[in-house]
């Protein structure tokens, strides 16, 4: 096995490429990340881990905006995200000046996809370790969406999703709980799922919503805090309800 | 032939410039709008070559705003008016674009600024400018009437006298312009000046 590692460029005897699957467990190490398309709202959440004390926090963005109407979030190595995030803006305006149209979601998704797998295809390079959440609406229609990019490059389009550590419980708990929203609504599923593996409170997560007319927005300690208040509450009332059984017969 | 002048006010800077897009002897249309809102609190205002002028003035624009998602903050005037004289003078000693162009904006702690930068890439920040056979009549009218810190409604006052003075005096004279303002609400249009309109296919 240990043959197969060494070049990316080199299939192992049954059929896998050992580097962009170390790729995908850089993505595991990552941090938690979710996103989740409602009607007229999609919602990007990711986990922030312990902050320094140091640190001034207002430097690491780990969602960002690639044009006005399009933002992204990913998971794993945050230095080749910068790489790739650089890129698509890049590609963002460039698409603006050829052809004096914005890009659509599933057009960046395919260029940073197709970014992603020459990465696999060439000699001496080896792949980007993140997987990425694309949302956006599309500049024409309205119609919002949600894309997933990996290390492998192929990208498909998700109703909600996530990535990152844990990203099997938030999907797990998302496909159980997932459905049609819209504004509000689209934000608690968001924090509910990321809540699934993150401590809760606000300053452990980062929310940022995007709208058609506000683009993307991102929330404030406090805002997140009150909607996770309001969360567990509801969570609270619920296990209540389970505990006390309609006495009325 | 073409005409962009700009002047500073209390405040604020305005940016005029003709409308007329001419090929030899023919006028295709008579509303090109020449004067780009390069991003919210940018005006650029470009005369000369019309396949180069589109062509660079979307250039530059596409470039402030790209800084404007790396840097998660918009450039300053003074450095968009340096960028866009580097890509001038880049081009010069190779492929030169024949563009002159005004570049007015609006910063949050400097205030209102306007920079002059011609086709072979001089820089100069102006309180007044202006390009084209217009030039003659308008920097005339403007050295005349313009005093610094004038308001609104004086510029453009000032902005018609230059008008009036082109329409009157200049053999082909363009005859609309487009006004453009930017101050601390951000660059928008502020009016046209038309004397002939597009007109429609009458009636059969």
């Amino acid at each position: 096995m240990a043959r197969y590692d060494r070049a990316i460029t080199v299939f192992s005897p049954d059929g896998h490429l050992f580097q962009v699957e170390y790729a995908l467990e850089a993505v595991r190490k990552g941090n938690a990340a979710v996103g989740v398309r409602g009607t007229d709202t999609i919602v990007l959440g990711v986990e922030k881990k312990s902050t320094p004390k140091l640190q001034d926090s207002r430097s690491v963005r780990k969602i960002v905006s690639l044009d006005t109407h399009i933002a992204l979030a990913c998971a794993g190595l945050k230095a080749d995200a910068r790489v790739l995030i650089n890129r698509a803006r890049i590609e963002c305006q460039s698409h603006r000046l050829t052809v004096e149209d914005p890009v659509t979601v599933e057009y960046i998704t395919r260029y940073i996809a197709g970014l992603q797998q020459k990465y696999t295809q060439s000699g001496g390079v080896r792949p980007f370790g993140l997987s990425t959440l694309i949302v956006g609406f599309d500049p024409y229609t309205g119609v919002p969406a949600l894309y997933q990019t990996d290390p492998s490059g192929t990208f498909s389009a998700w109703k909600a999703n996530a990535t990152g550590r844990n990203s099997n419980s938030m999907r797990e708990f998302l496909e159980k709980n997932y459905k049609e929203t819209s504004g509000q609504e689209t934000v608690k599923l968001a924090i509910r799922a990321l809540l699934e593996v993150v401590e809760s409170g606000g300053k452990n997560i980062e929310i940022a919503v995007m709208t058609k007319e506000h683009g993307l927005r991102q929330l404030e300690e406090a805002e997140i805090d009150a909607i996770v208040a309001e969360i567990e509450a509801e969570k609270a009332a619920a296990e209540a309800a389970k505990k006390a059984p309609s006495r009325d017969t | 032939m073409e005409c962009v002048f700009g002047l500073l006010g209390d405040g604020f800077a305005l940016v005029a410039a003709d409308t007329s897009a001419v090929h030899s002897i023919l006028v295709h249309k008579s509303n090109e709008d020449k004067v780009m809102i390069l991003d919210s609190h940018k005006l650029l205002g470009a005369s000369g070559e019309a396949g180069d002028r589109v062509q660079f003035t979307e250039y530059i624009q596409k470039n402030v705003h790209l800084y404007e998602f790396r840097n998660g903050i918009p450039l300053a005037t003074a450095a968009a008016a340096n960028f866009t004289r580097g890509e001038l003078a880049l081009a010069l000693r190779k492929n030169p674009y024949f563009v002159n162009i005004l570049l007015a904006g609006y910063d949050k702690d400097i205030g209102p600024s306007l920079y002059y930068i011609d086709y072979i890439a001089t820089l100069h920040k102006v309180d007044k400018g202006a390009f084209g056979y217009g030039s003659y009549f308008a920097l005339s009218m403007m050295d005349r009437h313009y005093h610094s810190g004038m308001s609104l409604e004086d510029a453009i006052d000032l902005v018609d006298k230059c008008i009036i003075e082109i329409r009157s005096r200049l053999v082909v004279a363009p005859p609309n312009f487009v006004i453009k303002i930017v101050d601390k609400d951000g660059a928008r249009e502020y009016a046209w000046r038309e004397s002939i309109k597009d007109a429609g296919v009458s009636a059969a």
